[in-house]
């Protein structure tokens, strides 16, 4: 094989293979740069870039469907793009086609509120689509560098829009504190990831499973010698972990998360706590399953034929070529072939033990925090941000049941990654509509505080049994969709069964409990208490009162017939570790 | 235009219309009065629906002496899940149901003084009305659940909107208690459901069970029950019938979980917990007084007239059937626990001056009863078996919920009235309401007694048979339970005498104690109708319930057939001195004197 033939078939890999299943992200970087470059010319001040942003965004949406629609959403098997760096299946198809859309009805909020207008609106576009692109790829990374890449590409940009309030102390103050913060678990991460990629000698993730499958940690562990390798593959293990903490805000990595949800305005915290955290839990299902389980299941083998299907062979003979360069430098772990046949589960039991461990740890930590924490607020929107704190405990808690389930029951372990598909989707709605009203209220009267919420039930009836039904829906009661998420999760909890897992369940239901004491104290605010005396009259207006009623409705139609939604969860996770 | 004739769309329709409304009178700009007549209507064609299943003549009409589900129907809800919507009425149930829109309907008519935002009212306590009835119709836990939850929000801002002074604490109180039930409740239900498979049962009771189209015919049920059968992994379920057939006749819920206790020992006490504290039971009650000495009128009807009873149906439904090895080694506990609540709730209601909260204590402790009845195990008899003294103790205490429903809802209404007049409820600071208010009075002091359970009316069949029965089981527990009537007598004739006898009104706003209205009339008088009418004719209510609570029994005493000689042996061969003894103890008296005829 010569280096022609190989150079030959990378490009006709990413020509006819990979570039058409990566199209939504070339439409949005089209569209970026497409408002960058018009306002060069004289004619293009004449463009409101709202309307780019809006159109690309479409198209963007438009290619992000599933062939066929979203019936045929589990018919997507699993495919490697760009030589094994990202990877296309039902889960990166939903997780695009969910970010993609969140964008747009973002772009329609902040047009509305007035965030992002006719002047500075392209930059404020700009790094929306930036940042959603960084979380796309987040989305469907499977490989340690486009972890990294995809992480930075979705914070750098989130820095920013967390000051885009010029002018005002508190939204720089929370941008600065949200850049150090992040440019440190960055660094952090990115140790962890030099640590992993040096001591197994690769970085792509189904690789990394294999090598850690041929490792034989069990026996390893045993034999009680030379655990030296065993500490250093826990360490970066906590070391990536640091990284993916702080995008989901999980204790003790959240200290930004109130500071920059107060300071940054209601929009882009809508933002950050909905596209944010959607894209970083898709990233941790990607590294906690990828790093768990071998892919294909079982079956060593087989696997790797699939993995590599859409590669030429030559490709897979080059990495593995320079993966056995890395290995034999490195010298730290014996070099062993690629290709294996070997029963998979078994082998890689401990490292799902401490997977499970450490996520269960942060999850019931994060949500029991999250959730005590917000009870002494006094400002809307820090209210929210712990409440994002707590349901980022919630999420992770299906990410730890679909580890454990990886072990035993790999039909059983999609069903737990669709638990956290469909709450995620329920998530969306839910804190779009409670940030929304937040911000159409701050136009409204002036203030995010929960005191000067009294009585508004009065006066904008309509909105105040949206955000009281939202609120309703975040506790997890029904009949609102809050809870088919919920109850989904649970789900997945007892059916890993075991001690952790059922404590988790535990530790969640009573969390449950406690959380419907703050929230319904807002909700008592806005119902129950009188009214203030010098208020006037408030109003949000018609079109942003059709926003909230679009959005909130939803938390209550798929609360009494959530059936399409689990549909859809199901098949996005169908075929994830197949 | 569906067929109302169908069970699936009777029921549906009986269940959501409320609901229905209520959506119509949010969005509807009315003014006035407007609402509360669209809310009576409703509640009032609710009313004649339930009505119409006892004296119809139509498909759904509910046959009295089957023991069966009737009108049971199942369909698909959310398949990915395995959760269906599944309903169906059987004699523990539908008295239920025809309670709830019978008091609903009053209940609403209570509500004429309210003036405080009424649509807002209508919509919530049409919501309610919903939420009460799916509970009692609902065969899916899932479904049950749901509907279970739904009823809180709209009494919390029932409570906390339209309450008395300490409204919003009262409020928060209600939703916290009944919320960490429910989440125990939700624990219980998932790790029931992950233990159950339909694989392990016969075709007869997939079909009889409701698993199963029983109205499809005979092919497609083969397919189905094919399907099932065959099928590789284990078939879980949310169906409470094949749930309950399930615990009864194999070993999947007694696999062993944490503290060497079974899992169905585990479901039991978190069930056991969710439903007692809406009973509630002591030292669970703490939230009843408040929430209902806070809540208007009406809402206090509602609480205590059907939400109370869902704690009970709750454990006659769910615990006993579904957990019957847990029911049998905490059967000491529950009773002791009815007992317990018996007491505490009628001295504490003898200390009471706040006119109201006094009937919020005499509700703890009339609900002990019920508690009481429904758990006292007593089918071994020496080595006969004998389930009628069993038999008797559950019906009693089916009898006491329905009656306690009527009751009161009553007294909480003949509070309210006087209320209304004076805004007090100092019980010293009445007194010779009789000599203002005869009409009332009279209605009054009817109704009270009803609450004493005095013979003749209905208060006393459901006490006595429970009190009977307790016999058989334990005569300690029915020593104390017979006392606890002393008791009742006590605080319900000392307010008797201090609000209704004496020579003159002591409390102030004397002048507005004016003769009710005909629209109080007209809600006191079908109570205290109905109340008469049990108590001289019980059998027009146990003609209906009768049949499906033997039913229940008798199928735990075929349970207890077969699995008790077992524990027997092994708690005797243990000798130790624990709790159980007491009960093998009574088991053996008990035998000395089998009745045959339990009534």
């Amino acid at each position: 094989m010569t280096f022609q033939s190989l150079v030959d078939n990378l490009i006709s890999d990413t020509l006819q293979v990979s570039l058409p299943l990566f199209r939504p992200e070339l439409a949005i970087c089209a569209t970026i740069v497409v408002m960058l470059l018009v306002r060069v010319f004289n004619f293009g001040a004449k463009f409101d870039p709202f309307w780019f942003a809006l159109v690309g965004t479409g198209v963007a949406w438009f290619y992000s469907l599933p062939a066929g629609g979203l019936n045929h959403l589990g018919d997507i098997g699993r495919h490697e793009i760009f030589t094994g760096m990202l990877v296309y299946d039902s889960l990166t198809v939903f997780f695009r086609m969910f970010l993609v859309s969140f964008a747009f009805w973002f772009i329609l909020l902040v047009r509305m509120t007035g965030l992002a207008d006719r002047q500075d609106g392209q930059d404020f576009y700009t790094l929306l689509l930036g940042a959603t692109l960084g979380m796309c790829i987040m989305a469907s990374a499977n490989h340690l560098m486009t972890i990294f890449l995809g992480v930075e590409m979705a914070s750098v940009p989130s820095y920013v829009l967390a000051g885009t309030l010029k002018g005002r102390r508190r939204a720089s103050e929370a941008a600065l504190k949200y850049a150090v913060f992040g440019a440190g678990a960055a660094g952090v991460m990115l140790y962890g990831i030099s640590l992993l990629a040096g001591l197994l000698g690769t970085a792509h993730l189904p690789s990394i499973a294999m090598k850690l499958a041929a490792m034989d940690i069990p026996a390893r562990i045993a034999s009680g010698g030379n655990s030296g390798a065993l500490m250093v593959l826990a360490l970066a293990g906590l070391m990536i972990m640091v990284g993916l903490a702080f995008k989901l805000s999980a204790v003790p990595f959240h200290f930004w998360c109130p500071d920059v949800f107060e300071g940054a305005s209601a929009e882009v915290d809508a933002f950050l706590s909905v596209a944010s955290k959607a894209a970083a839990m898709a990233l941790l299902v990607r590294v906690a399953l990828g790093v768990t389980a071998v892919v294909g299941g079982g079956n060593g083998e087989k696997s790797v034929a699939k993995s590599h299907e859409l590669m030429p062979a030559q490709v897979v003979a080059f990495s593995h070529a320079v993966e056995g360069k890395v290995v034999a430098a490195s010298g730290n772990v014996p070099a062993t072939p690629v290709v294996m046949t070997m029963n998979s589960t078994a082998p890689l039991d401990p490292v799902r033990g401490f997977v499970v461990k450490l996520l269960a740890i942060v999850a019931a930590v994060t949500c029991t925090f999250g959730n005590l924490a917000a009870y002494g607020q006094t400002n809307m929107k820090r209210l929210l941000a712990y409440s994002t704190i707590a349901h980022a405990g919630y999420m992770i808690m299906a990410v730890a049941a679909a580890v454990q389930l990886m072990g035993t029951d790999i039909g059983a372990a999609h069903e737990a990654v669709a638990a956290l598909v469909l709450y995620l989707t329920v998530y969306v709605f839910m804190n779009l509509g409670a940030f929304a009203i937040v911000a159409f209220l701050r136009g409204a009267i002036a203030s995010e505080e929960i005191a000067d919420y009294a009585g508004l039930i009065r006066s904008c009836p309509m909105t105040s049994v949206a955000l009281v039904a939202i609120l309703v829906s975040l506790v997890g009661i029904p009949p609102m969709a809050g809870f088919i998420g919920k109850f989904a999760i649970f789900r997945a909890l007892v059916d890993a069964g075991g001690p952790w897992m059922m404590g988790l369940f535990v530790i969640a239901g009573v969390n449950t409990v406690v959380s419907l004491i703050y929230y319904l104290r807002v909700a008592k605010v806005v119902c129950m208490d009188p009214e203030p005396e010098n208020r006037g009259p408030v109003s949000i207006g018609v079109l942003p009162a059709t926003y909230i009623l679009i959005v909130a409705l939803p938390v209550l139609i798929y609360g009494i017939v959530p059936d399409r939604l689990t549909e859809i969860a199901h098949q996005a996770a169908a075929q994830l570790m197949m | 235009m569906f067929d109302l004739s169908t069970p699936a769309a009777f029921l549906s329709v009986l269940v959501f219309l409320p609901a229905v409304v209520a959506l119509f009178i949010a969005v509807a700009p009315l003014r006035g009065d407007q609402a509360k007549w669209i809310s009576l209507a409703t509640t009032a064609v609710v009313f004649i629906m339930s009505l119409a299943m006892i004296f119809g003549r139509s498909q759904v009409r509910f046959a009295p002496g089957v023991a069966e589900m009737q009108n049971l129907f199942s369909l698909d809800w959310i398949p990915s899940f395995g959760i269906r919507y599944m309903m169906g009425t059987d004699g523990v149930s539908f008295p239920l149901v025809v309670l709830t829109a019978f008091i609903c309907l009053l209940a609403m008519g209570t509500s004429w003084p309210i003036t405080k935002h009424e649509k807002a009212y209508c919509v919530l306590f049409l919501l309610l009305e919903t939420g009460m009835l799916g509970v009692f119709c609902a065969l899916d836990f899932f479904l049950f659940y749901v509907f279970w939850e739904v009823m809180l929000l709209p009494m919390y801002f029932l409570i906390g909107i339209w309450g008395g002074p300490r409204k919003e604490y009262a409020a928060i109180k209600f939703f916290l208690y009944t919320l960490l039930g429910s989440v125990f409740m939700l624990i219980a239900i998932l790790m029931l459901y992950f233990s159950s498979d339909l694989r392990k049962m016969p075709p007869a009771d997939l079909v009889s069970t409701g698993v199963v189209n029983s109205a499809a015919d005979v092919g497609t049920q083969q397919q189905a029950t094919q399907a099932i059968i065959s099928a590789q992994t284990p078939q879980h379920t949310f169906n409470i019938l094949a749930l309950q057939w399930i615990g009864q006749h194999t070993d999947l819920f007694k696999k062993s979980m944490l503290g060497g206790k079974s899992l169905e020992w585990w479901a039991f006490i978190l069930l056991f917990i969710g439903f007692a504290i809406k009973v509630p039971s002591v030292p669970l009650h703490t939230w009843l007084p408040d929430a209902h000495v806070e809540a208007p009128t009406p809402i206090s009807m509602i609480l205590a007239g059907i939400l109370l009873k869902m704690g009970g149906y709750g454990i006659i439904r769910i615990c006993y059937p579904i957990c019957p090895e847990a029911g049998y080694d905490l059967a000491y506990f529950v009773c002791g626990v009815g007992v317990l609540s018996m007491v505490y709730g009628a001295f504490a209601a003898l200390a009471q001056t706040d006119f109201k909260r006094m009937v919020a204590y005499s509700s703890v402790s009339h609900m002990g009863y019920v508690v009481l009845g429904l758990g006292v195990w007593s089918a071994v008899a020496g080595n006969s078996y004998n389930p009628d003294y069993w038999k008797m103790g559950m019906n009693g205490a089916m009898f006491q919920m329905i009656a306690h429903g009527i009751s009161s809802a009553g007294m909480f209404f003949i509070v309210g009235v006087i209320y209304d007049r004076v805004h007090h409820r100092n019980l010293n600071e009445f007194g010779g309401l009789f000599a203002k208010m005869p009409v009332y009075s009279g209605l009054a002091v009817g109704i009270f007694f009803a609450g004493l359970g005095l013979p003749g009316l209905c208060g006393f069949i459901g006490e006595v048979l429970v009190i009977l029965s307790v016999w058989s089981y334990s005569q300690v527990l029915a020593v104390i339970a017979a006392a606890v009537v002393i008791l009742t007598a006590g605080y319900i004739l000392w307010a008797i005498q201090r609000v209704y006898l004496g020579s003159e009104y002591k409390g102030p706003h004397g002048e507005a104690l004016t003769p009710i209205t005909a629209r109080e009339f007209s809600i006191a008088a079908p109570l205290l109708a109905l109340a008469i009418l049990f108590g001289v004719y019980p059998k027009a209510l146990l003609d209906y319930m009768q049949p499906s609570v033997d039913r229940t029994v008798t199928q735990l005493a075929d349970w207890s057939r077969i699995h008790e000689p077992a524990k027997l042996k092994s708690q005797a061969t243990a000798a130790t001195t624990n709790d159980q003894a007491p009960m093998t103890n009574s088991i053996s008296i008990s035998g000395l004197s089998p009745i045959a005829d339990s009534r």
